[in-house]
């Protein structure tokens, strides 16, 4: 069912997809986000019509092989200059709200 | 770190035919000076975020560069547990946490570095080892405040990026595993074998080596149960003690009616017990996909061959090679523990200057525990040593001590220690007449042993030992007692 | 026009003869910026201080003999997309407002060992993703031509500084034509590379697999400069082809005699006829130059826009997840983690970035990854096997860049899908991975200038460039 292409984004796919990519979305939003999404969807199922059966993925347009980088060290970045680009930072080390929920 | 089939063990049987199976997750930290897909320093212990660059904190911008030491020290890896190496891509694993700085692990998903592998245990058990691929590692959280220190009720995090981005493999057993006993062997040889193809220092206690532990329980002819993963298994002995504690739980919630939920759990050592941290419905769904920023990785035959007719002779051959000069039982405590600690080449050295390697084999053990893969007692020092003692010319408690001298002072004449310390044995004639003369003196402790109680036969020997002012081998007279008994 | 404002290629000889000096050519740059900054808005940062400073020490080399470079004070504006050291690079974003990364891009670096002056960071969509620089966080770019209309997106500041003069030449990104596309409206040339030959080292990442860096310029030469000195192998980056900067110089001469252009029989529709027209006289001038038409069917073109828009979300969903407030950019505080980036990234994102993020993220979850992403890589295979198969009977191909001249501010912003469609043309070469260009072709609607777009198969630059050189003296 959820592989069916035709069946149509609902709010709660999208209120789904939401919290996964960590976006807070008004009741407006999600509306507008689902109307929008689907509009997109219906175009986008105009691939449906093509035979890919045969066809193998591209995930990358240039197919280079094997591209290593030898075992040694170079300067690193500075530590003063990076934690005083951070929002938080105490004791050397960025500073974040409790991750509760999570496992240690 | 001895595993043998000699160890104590803890393998409890489940109630009523239950079986356990286990599978195994171990990442191993590799040691290269860089790490996996940046330039900086891979190194444990330092100022926390002084190892880092772009790709470290996941910067605007930042691209990954793989390490060819770390694709080496991964095929090394991989055909020592006698995987096959093919090519193999890179994926993101997508997820949100605070030390993980991109957002998404690179990792290998389909197409692994090392597939189809196995490890061999004592009494030839065969485990499968699925996989072997390299991936990147987090950076650490620290948790502050709250009550118990633990995640829950903390008020805020710090955050260390010094050990993101070191290069990882992770190694996936089938589920071959029966017992826990074997999953301690398993975890012990995978790290023997680590340390021996110079993969990994593989400390558990440093977390170079993680262990999850998949455990299900079953009845025989019926499938495999649901499993749960358990983390936080922190040293070999964990390994054991979570595996019997989660078997048994599952077999009473079975028992009771329940069901087993797919989850992850965590070990709490101090409690001896697991406890729910996911449920499978919490899981994040990872998405996924090829990494674009990565290319194939596909090491030629002609590097595979050069790896692998470069790795060292492995623990399991090294082990048979022992046992065979020893003529012992290859999977004996003794063999286990000279080859672990890597001075399996050095007992044998010793045979070159005439001693013998089974002797040698148990004063090495014995004497050697703090000497390391190379001694500094000349394996010549050791094997006069042995042969004296074979000569009989001194007694094996004699010999003890002047072992344990020659090790302390890094070596030593064996003769003229003993020389000097007026150490000899008596020959057997005058060691015979002087168990004669104990046996007239100890009437009753001879009649008891002569009745069956072996006991007294301490007090005999006891007394020939002092008797002789230490100078009777102690099994030399045992045997004379014996056979006096026999003939009386 | 593009005319009125001195060529790079004059502008670095004069500077090293010493008939002129960098310091006086940045002066007429920044008077210039003076004058139309305010009603154009091309940046989000002019960097008059540092530039002088950079100026001052080129003429002192100079001087003194030294050899500062082929491009030695000439004026060179950046996309705010590029990392540099010490100097906010924003994307235009709320969430990176501010934010100074600790290192510069590779070819930032290479513009600097060449003797470039950095002139400002240029105006985007946020995060390159737009076609008009409508979605920037900081205001839209007009188009200098025209302020009533866009300059197009997303790199339409770079493209609006040359267009201006504001800059001799400048650095945009290209993922799914936003170098090309806004150069079309602007009136400039504009060249995305083959995938791999620009460094993506220090490129904030929309899609991986599709962006790369290139020129925008006011003449062909120009161009052909400009990518020779930021173009070639960078060990940084491991989808750089392992090969040096294409070399470009012959080609602007050579002409295109013997030459097979390729006109694409089964064009998608929707395009203005002046559009048409300027693209029917393209091909004329080039016959007459002595090359040959050939008809090419490119079948899976018309399918480009849907892979496009399923592959860049999904990779641009995956690269802004690091946009968390953890560790550098705007933060929202909040009671728990999840909280934290929840308000963070709603407060920082517009309202296209989220778009897009969504799409991506619906597209590679669990359940729905074989009907959108998975099917889209295999549409991009069949688009690039189109191309092969093209390629096998042409050396370019010709097409708009654009379907429209530029369009008014607001035209198109209300539906999303309306504003994809103006990368019908350019999208297809990203995803298979080609070098395209736009060269300025006279006008169409309303006196706008026309582009037309050259594609070439992979490592094609130098026959591209050599039918620019030609479409560029004809024009």
């Amino acid at each position: 069912m959820a592989s069916d292409p035709k069946v149509q984004i609902t709010p709660e796919v999208v209120a789904k997809v939401a919290r996964l990519a960590r976006l807070n979305l008004t009741p407006e939003e999600l509306v507008r986000t689902t109307e929008q999404l689907s509009g997109m969807l219906e175009h986008f199922h105009d691939i449906d019509q093509l035979d890919l059966s045969h066809v193998s993925p591209m995930p990358q347009p240039f197919p280079l092989k094997n591209i290593l980088r030898e075992d040694v060290v170079a300067p690193c970045l500075d530590r003063q200059e990076v934690l005083d680009s951070a929002p938080a930072a105490e004791d050397g080390r960025f500073r974040v709200p409790p991750t509760i929920g999570f496992d240690v | 770190m001895s595993n043998a089939s000699s160890a104590p063990t803890h393998a409890t049987v489940l109630p009523n035919g239950w079986q356990m199976v286990i599978g195994l997750e171990v990442h191993v930290e590799l040691d290269t000076k860089t790490k996996l897909f940046s330039a900086s320093p891979n190194r444990f212990g330092d100022e926390p975020n002084t190892n880092i660059d772009p790709v470290t904190l996941g910067l605007p911008g930042a691209l990954p560069v793989l390490n060819k030491h770390a694709v080496e020290l991964a095929m090394r890896l991989g055909l020592a547990l006698n995987c096959t190496v093919q090519a193999s891509t890179f994926h993101r694993k997508n997820y949100f946490y605070p030390d993980l700085s991109k957002a998404y692990q690179i990792t290998q998903y389909d197409q692994p570095l090392n597939i189809d592998g196995y490890l061999m245990l004592p009494g030839d058990v065969r485990i499968g080892v699925e996989r072997a691929h390299l991936e990147e590692d987090t950076g650490k959280s620290t948790h502050f405040g709250g009550t118990s220190g633990r995640i829950h009720g903390s008020d805020y995090s710090l955050v260390d990026f010094n050990r993101a981005g070191v290069p990882l493999v992770e190694i996936v057993s089938r589920p071959d595993i029966r017992t826990s006993d074997q999953a301690r062997q398993y975890v012990s040889e995978l790290r023997s074998i680590l340390l021996c193809v110079g993969a990994s220092d593989a400390k558990m206690e440093e977390g170079s080596m993680r262990v999850d532990v998949n455990v299900s329980v079953h009845k025989p002819d019926q499938p495999f149960g649901t499993r749960c993963e358990i983390k936080n298994v922190n040293s070999i002995r964990a390994v054991g003690k979570a595996i019997e504690y989660e078997a048994r739980r599952q077999v009473d919630v079975l028992e009771s009616g329940g069901v087993i939920r797919q989850e992850t759990r965590h070990w709490d050592d101090s409690e001896g017990r697991t406890h729910t941290l996911r449920t499978k419905e919490d899981a994040d769904d990872y998405r996924y996909f090829l990494e674009p920023d990565l290319v194939v990785l596909d090491p030629s035959q002609e590097w595979i061959d050069a790896v692998r007719a470069a790795l060292p002779m492995l623990p399991a051959a090294r082990r048979a090679r022992l046992a065979t000069a020893a003529g012992v039982d290859k999977e004996s405590e003794a063999i286990y523990v000279i080859v672990e600690r890597g001075q399996d080449d050095y007992v044998l050295s010793v045979e070159q200057s005439g001693g013998d390697v089974a002797r040698a084999l148990i004063y090495v053990q014995q004497a050697f525990a703090e000497e390391g893969a190379a001694p500094k007692v000349p394996a010549k020092d050791l094997a006069e040593l042995i042969k004296l003692e074979g000569a009989a010319k001194i007694t094996a408690t004699q010999a003890k001590t002047i072992l344990a001298e020659i090790v302390a002072s890094g070596g030593g004449d064996a003769a003229a220690i003993a020389a000097a310390k007026g150490f000899e044995a008596l020959d057997t004639s005058a060691l015979e007449t002087l168990v004669d003369t104990v046996i007239a003196q100890q009437e009753d402790a001879w009649n008891k042993f002569c009745g069956g109680e072996d006991k007294a036969m301490g007090a005999l020997v006891g007394a020939i030992m002092k008797a002789s002012q230490g100078k009777a081998d102690g099994k030399a007279a045992t045997a004379i007692l014996q056979s006096r008994k026999a003939t009386k | 026009m593009a005319d009125s404002f001195a060529s790079v290629v004059q502008l670095a000889a004069d500077i090293r003869s010493g008939a002129t000096t960098a310091a006086a050519v940045l002066e007429q740059h920044l008077a210039r910026i003076d004058q139309r900054e305010g009603e154009i808005h091309a940046f989000n940062l002019v960097l008059q201080d540092s530039a002088r400073a950079a100026a001052a020490r080129i003429d002192a080399d100079i001087a003194a003999g030294k050899d500062c470079g082929p491009l030695a004070g000439v004026p060179i504006a950046l996309k705010d997309n590029m990392c540099t050291r010490g100097v906010p690079t924003t994307c235009s974003s709320k969430i990176l407002e501010g934010w100074k990364p600790p290192y510069d891009a590779t070819v930032v670096t290479r513009l600097h060992q060449a003797g470039a002056v950095i002139v400002g960071k240029t105006n985007m969509d946020e995060f390159a993703m737009g076609s008009s620089t409508e979605n920037s966080a900081f205001g839209p770019t007009r188009n200098p031509l025209d302020t009533s209309r866009v300059p197009g997106g997303s790199s339409g500041g770079s493209a609006a500084a040359v267009a201006a003069g504001f800059a001799a030449a400048s650095l945009g990104s290209d993922t799914g034509g936003s170098i090309r596309q806004p150069a079309a409206l602007c009136g400039v040339v504009g060249v995305k590379p083959t995938y791999g030959v620009v460094s993506r080292q220090g490129l904030v990442a929309f899609a991986s697999s599709l962006d790369q860096i290139g020129p925008f310029s006011n003449n062909v030469a120009d161009a052909a400069l400009l990518l020779e000195v930021i173009a070639g192998h960078d060990p940084l980056d491991s989808t750089s082809i392992p090969q040096p900067a294409p070399q470009l110089q012959a080609s602007l001469t050579q002409g295109v005699k013997g030459m097979r252009i390729g006109r694409v029989t089964d064009m998608p529709q929707g395009c203005e006829p002046e559009v048409l027209a300027r693209l029917d006289a393209a091909f004329a001038a080039l016959e007459s130059a002595g090359a040959t038409i050939v008809d090419v069917a490119l079948p899976s073109l018309e399918f480009g826009l849907t892979a496009y828009y399923l592959i860049a979300p999904a990779e641009a969903s995956s690269n802004l997840a690091r946009y968390d407030g953890v560790r550098y950019g705007n933060r929202v505080g909040a009671a728990d983690i999840n909280a934290m980036y929840g308000a963070t990234r709603s407060a920082g994102f517009g309202d296209e970035v989220k778009r897009r993020i969504m799409l991506g993220t619906y597209a590679l979850s669990a359940g729905y990854y074989d009907a959108y992403y998975g099917k889209a890589l295999k549409v991009r295979r069949l688009i690039a096997d189109d191309f092969a198969k093209a390629y096998a009977s042409c050396d370019v191909i010709l097409t708009p860049t654009s379907p429209t001249v530029a369009f008014p501010i607001g035209a198109k912003s209300n539906d999303p899908l309306t504003m994809y469609l103006c990368d019908v043309f350019t999208i297809p070469t990203n995803l298979a991975g080609h070098a395209a260009m736009s060269v300025p072709f006279g006008t169409g609607a309303h006196s706008l200038p026309v582009g037309v777009q050259i594609l070439a198969p992979s490592l094609g630059e130098v026959p591209m460039f050599r039918v620019a050189a030609e479409l560029e003296r004809a024009s």
